[in-house]
């Protein structure tokens, strides 16, 4: 599915050269949940940048699909930090957002919207305006506006970053629920440990200084739930995490 | 509804209250003669000025004057979005609009008009380029500076999405770009009623600014204010209308 090797970037536009990304290699096969954890600084939205083709590399390469190419812009379906809902559309109007730039029927896709409209919980709210939704409700609509790019990656950066910690609880419960009908491969970004490990299914861990990356493997089963936080299993992951992080 | 109604006497009470009380002192004094009648009419005299006056005034005068600021208002929008534009999409166009723009306002218009006459004439069109000249600068401008907004962040997360520059002007920039815009406009309808009346005074057969200078030689002054009080009047309203419409369209986008 995506293929990185030995990628490293460095921002220019100051002068000097600051190397934010030193020879990172990673691998997502489809279907997987794979979260990239760091603290914040050591390059994990850059490298989200580069894999949208927002940015290009300055060495290394980033295989598609099977294809190593330059023109990797709207390939991927990318979720921002910020969740930049435009203001001036409502919940749908941002939704279909990715469907109007790539000239998309809405008609044929209206069955698939109204179904996911609903399994994020915001039906009721296809006709609020963004500063009228909660966090986790903007978060959700900025997640579904992802989901309709029909891209098969989904690059999620901290999408539940922002959230309280209830919130945040629910919407890993949601996303757990919706995860094997959603058939969508995901790379995810977070700083949150616990969030990591019950989501994923690989974890890479981005070192700032080190500029390092670590893959982790998390053997729990699926489907999951949010109470696998208290299994012994889920703790010893946890605690060799821990270690690693340090 | 009632609601609207309270916050409405809220807001626009004080005003009403201090221009009445204005109006009391103003009358008093002219009454009173503090101050001559000739300097300054009592309001009720002007309003007596207004109702004696009122055919040539309301159906001659501030028609005149009101069709000149619509036309000259229109064109400036127009030319001001296709300039404002073209200044957004090429930077060399920028470079040789902008000095023009500038160099367009500084000069005196009591310079320019006489050469608006001798192109003209005395027709409403003299009138139309003086309007024209003062309110298409705000329309540009902020046409131009709205756009410059470029909601990085926006453009790019559409750009991961396979837009082209053409969907990014469309669906963002624009969108970014209309409350700038629409304060330009306000100001430009503004401008108008500013350029229309000096437009007039420079040689005209009708409108208000017509009407007042004529009044002012004949020592009329309350037929005098009777004008000037149409014309901030037709200036509020049509300021109103523009509002009305600004809010409408940024209705429930901002916060
Ligand atoms: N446009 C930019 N120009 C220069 N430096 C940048 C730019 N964007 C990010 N950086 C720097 O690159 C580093 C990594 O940023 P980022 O990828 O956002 O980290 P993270 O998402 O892991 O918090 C930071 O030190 C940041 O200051
Ligand atoms: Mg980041």
């Amino acid at each position: 599915m995506l293929t990185v090797n030995e990628l490293s970037y460095s921002f220019t536009d100051t002068g000097v050269g600051k190397s934010v990304l030193d020879n990172i290699s990673i691998h997502v096969q489809a279907g997987e949940f794979v979260s990239i954890i760091g603290e914040s600084g050591s390059g994990k939205s850059t490298l989200f940048g580069l894999i949208s083709g927002l940015l290009q590399p300055e060495q290394g390469e980033i295989i598609l699909n099977g294809k190593l190419t330059h023109q990797r812009l709207g390939k991927v379906g990318y979720m921002p930090q910020k969740d930049l809902l435009l203001p001036w559309r409502t919940v749908l109007d941002n939704i279909i957002l990715p469907i109007e730039i790539t000239k998309g029927s809405l008609e044929e896709k209206k069955e698939g919207i109204r179904k996911w409209l609903i399994r994020f919980g915001l039906s009721d709210y296809e006709k609020f305006y963004p500063h009228e939704l909660s966090g986790g409700m903007r978060q959700r609509t900025a997640f579904l506006r992802t989901l309709m790019t029909g891209k098969n990656l989904l690059l999620l950066d901290e999408p539940f970053g922002a959230l309280d910690s209830f919130t945040k609880r629910s919407m890993h419960e949601w996303l757990l629920g919706i995860w094997e009908d959603l058939n969508k491969t995901v790379l995810f970004i977070t700083h949150d440990l616990e969030e990591a490990i019950l989501l994923s299914d690989r974890i890479y861990v981005l070192k700032r200084f080190e500029k390092s990356c670590i893959e982790v493997k998390i053997p729990l089963s699926r489907p999951r739930c949010s109470e696998f936080i208290y299994t012994q299993e889920f703790l010893k992951i946890r605690k060799s995490l821990e270690r690693l992080l340090r | 509804m009632k609601d609207s109604c309270k916050t409405r006497i809220k807001s626009y009470g004080p005003f009403v209250l201090m221009t009445i009380l204005i109006g009391c002192i103003w009358e008093w004094s002219v009454n009173k003669e503090i101050i001559p009648s000739f300097i300054l009419p009592a309001p009720t005299s002007i309003l007596q000025a207004l109702i004696e006056h009122r055919e040539v005034l309301f159906e001659v005068h501030l028609l005149a004057t009101l069709k000149e600021v619509v036309i000259g208002f229109v064109l400036s929008v127009i030319v001001g979005i296709m300039l404002g534009i073209c200044m957004h999409f090429s930077k060399a166009l920028e470079k040789i609009i902008y000095p023009f723009l500038v160099i367009s306002q500084t000069i005196p218009l009591i310079a320019i008009s006489p050469i608006f006459i001798m192109w003209f004439g005395y027709s409403i069109w003299s009138k139309v380029a003086v309007t024209f000249l003062i309110a298409f600068f705000p329309i540009v401008i902020s046409t131009y500076d709205g756009l410059k907004l470029r909601g990085t962040d926006y453009s790019n997360l559409l750009l991961t999405m396979g837009a082209n520059r053409w969907d990014i002007f469309k669906k963002i920039q624009i969108p970014m770009g209309l409350p700038t815009f629409l304060s330009g406009l306000k100001m430009a309808i503004v401008y108008c009623v500013v350029g229309a009346t000096i437009g007039e005074w420079l040689g005209a057969s009708e409108g208000l600014g017509y009407f007042s200078r004529r009044m002012s030689g004949n020592m009329e002054a309350d037929a005098l204010f009777a004008a000037v009080f149409l014309l901030s009047l037709l200036g509020i309203i049509l300021f109103l209308i523009i509002s009305i419409i600004e809010r409408q369209i940024l209705k429930k986008r901002y916060y």
